[in-house]
């Protein structure tokens, strides 16, 4: 009998792992990738091209060549890392901050009805307001320096991470929490053990987000009286007239802010190696 | 041992879903209740399992009123429910957390050799076929060793194949840990091939119609007159059931 069962099961289990393989082999990974800096090439080497044969100055549109120069400048006298890293910790303490707490009362506006009752409307209320609006309080509140930068991150990181949380717990499958109901776990047991696994992925999503509106409030941030990061560049290059400054430093919170991200879900990845999903990493 | 008594349950929308049922179950046998959809037979289930509360009446094991889920009963649901973001023998030793590492290792090991899943210990569940995940959630439904399990139409979800193949495991476990089996089912056969009772239920509101006790000798040939006969008595039985309502007067 159990033969029988394995040789009706076979086939089943061949299509599951065959069917990925497939879609995605090396070479269509490569091509896919290629394609994808065929425009931004293309237009920079056009660009390029135009500025070196004479029918553009590239005076407030510098052609890449111009961009990289700075840059490779920038890195030499050590003012790219000393900014990167002053624009990096503000985010990465902002990110930790708004994430900690987003995670906790996500948790328990999530669990409780009563703390959902209680919490969640002001939660709502504040979340409608445009962080930004909150600059001039937090600077009147914390000073012009790191901690009023730092919060006004934590603040933009908090509502996505407390929203994807909070709204992940509350629609996790009833089927599921009944698994923990037939075996009698608490209900701090059925929180550790069933609900916080079931939203991981959702939570992995939620910070990601999060993430990525911390490297968007440190340039507001940065914009209001800061002397240093990356945002303070910047302004810097606006007030001197220096184009490709202003470019140098968007590229580097572009490297930066993909490379923060990456970072972040590789980390999560051994953690959501259960999934069963389309995007399945290979 | 498991008795239920004079069960109903209104639902909050006003649904009338069973009405004074009552069923007691004997030590060591499997009970098959067979109906159609909407006879109120999960519903049975559910309360049996203390996951939902009766209206009226009340479940008492050994005597005692079960109003929330037990140690003693165990449940299969429909779907297997595995947690998937845990292994094949994570899954299995859910219930058994309290136990001493080296005998809940033990008997996750044991549970998954009987129903021939040894291999796929370290397996995710979504790396599983349908059939291998049902095998699964019964052997963590056996882990906390209940006296009681309750089986919630597992195998209609599975192809004809791997449910007679899962029917043949229920029964060699049945035979092996020597428990109690409540079984709700929609297949007559998979009723007869299994039970040593069965009950038919009507619905509009769930109620009991009929009781048909089996005594066939187990392992049962479905091939065999005495299984076709059985089967004819319940298929008899569960329409005369449904001739008997006045809302229903159209039978094919």
């Amino acid at each position: 009998m159990s033969a029988a069962s394995q040789s009706f099961e076979a086939p089943a289990e061949a299509r599951t792992s065959a069917a990925p393989a497939g879609r995605r082999s090396g070479r269509a990974v490569s091509a896919r990738l290629l394609l994808g800096v065929v425009l931004p090439l293309g237009l920079g080497l056009v660009w390029e091209a135009v500025v070196a044969s004479g029918f553009a100055s590239g005076r407030l549109m510098p052609p890449p060549s111009r961009v990289i120069a700075e840059l490779v400048r920038l890195a030499s006298t050590g003012a790219l890392w000393e900014h990167s890293l002053i624009t990096l910790s503000r985010v990465l303490g902002g990110f930790a901050g708004g994430a900690v707490a987003g995670i906790a009362l996500g948790v328990l506006t999530g669990t409780s009805r009563l703390l959902r009752d209680l919490l969640d409307p002001s939660f709502q209320a504040l979340r409608s307001i445009p962080s930004i609006a909150w600059v001039p309080l937090f600077i009147l509140w914390l000073g012009i320096f790191e901690a009023s930068k730092v919060t006004l991150i934590a603040v933009g990181v908090f509502f996505p991470v407390y929203l994807g949380v909070s709204s992940a717990l509350m629609s996790v499958d009833r089927r599921t929490a009944e698994v923990g109901r037939i075996f009698r776990l608490s209900r701090l047991a059925t929180v550790r053990r069933i609900l916080l696994p079931s939203i991981l992925p959702a939570t992995v999503v939620a910070l990601r987000t999060g993430l990525g509106l911390g490297w968007m409030f440190v340039v507001a941030a940065e914009f209001m009286g800061a002397s240093s990061g990356l945002g303070y560049l910047l302004v810097d290059g606006q007030q001197l007239g220096k184009p490709t400054q202003i470019l140098a430093a968007i590229l580097t919170f572009a490297v930066l802010g993909k490379a923060t991200d990456a970072i972040l879900a590789s980390l999560a990845a051994p953690f959501l190696r259960w999934q069963d999903s389309v995007g399945e990493a290979p | 041992m498991l008795q239920l008594d004079h069960l109903s349950k209104t639902y909050p929308n006003g649904t009338l879903a069973l009405d004074g049922v009552s069923l007691t179950l004997r030590e060591g046998e499997i009970l098959a209740v067979v109906g159609g959809s909407g006879c109120g037979k999960s519903t049975l289930l559910r309360l049996a399992s203390g996951l939902d509360t009766p209206s009226r009446g009340r479940v008492l094991l050994d005597g005692q009123v079960v109003a929330e889920p037990v140690a003693r009963i165990g449940m299969v649901f429909q779907e297997p429910r595995l947690l998937p973001w845990l292994s094949v023998a994570e899954n299995v030793a859910f219930g058994i957390r309290e136990l001493p590492e080296a005998q809940r290792r033990a008997r996750v090991e044991a549970l998954l050799g009987e129903v021939g899943l040894s291999d796929y210990a370290a397996r995710w569940p979504k790396e599983l076929s349908g059939g291998q995940a049902q095998r699964v959630a019964i052997a963590r439904a056996l882990a906390p060793e209940p006296d009681v399990l309750l089986l919630d139409e597992p195998f209609s979800a599975l192809d004809a194949f791997t449910r007679i193949d899962l029917q043949d495991h229920l029964i060699r476990l049945w035979q092996h840990h020597k428990r109690t089996f409540l079984l709700v089912t929609h297949d007559i056969e998979e009723a007869v091939a299994l039970a040593d009772r069965v009950v038919v239920m009507k619905p509009d509101p769930g109620r009991l119609a009929a009781e048909i006790p089996l005594d066939l000798p187990r392992p049962r040939l479905r091939s065999s007159a005495p299984f076709q006969a059985a089967e004819r008595a319940v298929r008899g039985a569960l329409s005369d059931a449904l001739r008997r309502e006045p809302q229903r007067t159209i039978l094919n």
